[in-house]
Parts: structure tokens; C-alpha cells; sequence
């Protein structure tokens, strides 16, 4: 039958664990303000609209609110869904490029794209 | 005697259960599909002692009758396919006889979510949430690490009785 760990065991879940967790340190460092979100509805691009100014914007479906997304300070929110379980309301604001807020139920993803310039306003040559 | 249906839905309920108090605790890190995975568990469990035909039999009732009865239809489709996966790496790496309960176990964790997400993905048309790959497999990995460590306990002790 079986035993507890194993020699092999041991390695094998070291060395997984730590190419994830590098993965995962490697990917999140990498991540750098985006400039604006893109709404996709069903697969569909719906709206793309930018960061830098609060809003807030109603996803709509064949004219009924199913999603409200709200804009402050350079971070997208999901406030409110007619989803039933409600997941994507209360998952994090996302305000990285890459980041994203999946409403499952609606089809609705909600995507950060493009890197604002964070250390410079502008290069002059 | 131990194969019967009686016997088997007894498992079964046991996962229903899992599945209950899953639905009960808010695990959530801001991210799609990150679940305790409690309910693999009793797929370890049934993999080591019944084997894999009632592993897997009793892991997709389970999650049909868990989608009906704590979410919707949506969440069947998820879950099916993370159970399918998860089973077909908890199993490949069993029979290989080179490891483990313990990381058959965070196999099945990893794998579980993966399947989610991958589907997760095919469903809204959008491939860019595969971003969240890295923290999922992390996530997998840690419950399924201790799932591991329990489902350990218990074959052990009392594995060759139930």
C-alpha cells in the first residue's frame, strides 16, 4: 500500500512549488499600470474605456443593466451584477495590465490593457 | 459487498457534504475558480482503497448533483471540467507507483483548477484571464497539499476498513 512521503515524493513538490511560485512572483513584478480596460460582452469587445477618469459605466444587454463597472483612481471595480453568485463584485478592484474581473455567468470580462507611462510624463529627444 | 450502490452512495453524500461547507466558506482571492477542493478528499480516498472506476463514478455524480443543488448549470460545466482532468492526473500518477498520496493529491488540486479556468476561458471567449494560471496552480497546489495530508491520515489509519 502506501506509505507517507516519499524521497521522490519530496522533490517532485519542491521543485513544483518553487516554478510556481517564481512564476507567480515573475508575473505579478512584471505587471505595470494599465492605461485602459476593455469590456467584453459574450466574446464580443463592448467598450474600451480609459483609466484615468472616474467613471462609472453600465454594461448593458439587449438594454438591461446586467454589470456596473466603476472607475476611481485608476482602478476598475465590479459593483454591481445580476449574477447569482455575485463573485465578480467581489473580486479586487484591478488596475494592472493583464489584471482582469470575469463575470462567469454574464460573459462579461472586464480586461486592463496597455502600460500608462508611470515614471514619466513625457521623453523629450 | 463494498462496491454496491448503497455503499458507494454513501461516498457520495459524504461529498455532497464537502461540497456544502465548500459553498458555506468564502474562499476567494479576487480570482475565478480558486475552491478548498475539500471534496477530492473522498475522490483520494476512493482511488486508494475502492479504486478508480468508483473514483471517478462517484466524483462526476457528485458534481452534477452539487451544480444542481448549490449552483447552476454553468458551474457543472467548470467543474466537470476540472474533475475530469484533476481524476485523469490523480490516476496516471498513481499508477506510475512512483508517488505518493500526497502529491497524487496536489496533482488533482492543480489540475483541478486548471481545468476550471481552461474552461472558464472557452466559455467567455477570452484567453487573456490564462494570466491567472500561475496563482491558480499555486492555490491548487496548497489545498491540495493538505487535502493530501488528511486523505494520508486517513487511508492509513483506517484505509483497508473502509
Amino acid at each position: 500500500m502506501n506509505r507517507r512521503f516519499g524521497k521522490t515524493d519530496f522533490i517532485v513538490l519542491a521543485v513544483v512549488f518553487a516554478v510556481l511560485v517564481f512564476a507567480v512572483i515573475f508575473t505579478a513584478f512584471k505587471r505595470k499600470q494599465g492605461e485602459f480596460v476593455v469590456i467584453s460582452l459574450d466574446g464580443e469587445v463592448y467598450r474600451e474605456v480609459p483609466l484615468e477618469k472616474d467613471q462609472e459605466i453600465e454594461i448593458k444587454k439587449e438594454g438591461i443593466t446586467i454589470n456596473v463597472l466603476d472607475i476611481r483612481e485608476g482602478k476598475a471595480d465590479m459593483r454591481k451584477a445580476s449574477c447569482p453568485d455575485k463573485l465578480c463584485v467581489r473580486q479586487k478592484p484591478v488596475s494592472k495590465s493583464g489584471e482582469s474581473i470575469v463575470c462567469l455567468p454574464n460573459k462579461v470580462v472586464v480586461e486592463v490593457k496597455g502600460e500608462a507611462k508611470g515614471d514619466f510624463d513625457s521623453i523629450a529627444r | 459487498m463494498k462496491r454496491n450502490v448503497a455503499y458507494l452512495g454513501m461516498y457520495l453524500a459524504l461529498a455532497l457534504i464537502c461540497s456544502y461547507v465548500e459553498s458555506l466558506i468564502p474562499f476567494y482571492f479576487g480570482i475565478p475558480g480558486v475552491k478548498l477542493g475539500l471534496t477530492n478528499i473522498v475522490v483520494v480516498l476512493l482511488l486508494y482503497t475502492l479504486g478508480a472506476k468508483e473514483a471517478f463514478l462517484v466524483s462526476v455524480v457528485r458534481i452534477i448533483l452539487a451544480g444542481f443543488l448549490f449552483g447552476n448549470l454553468f458551474s457543472i460545466l467548470y467543474s466537470l471540467s476540472g474533475g475530469a482532468l484533476s481524476f485523469l492526473a490523480m490516476y496516471v500518477l498513481k499508477r506510475t507507483e512512483k508517488l505518493k498520496v500526497v502529491t497524487v493529491s496536489v496533482a488533482g488540486g492543480v489540475m483541478h483548477n486548471t481545468g476550471q479556468l481552461i474552461m472558464a476561458a472557452l466559455v467567455v471567449e477570452n484567453y487573456h484571464i490564462l494570466y491567472y494560471i500561475p496563482v491558480l496552480l499555486t492555490a491548487g497546489f496548497i489545498t491540495g497539499f493538505f487535502i493530501g495530508i488528511l486523505s494520508q491520515e486517513i487511508i492509513l489509519r483506517i484505509g483497508n476498513r473502509i
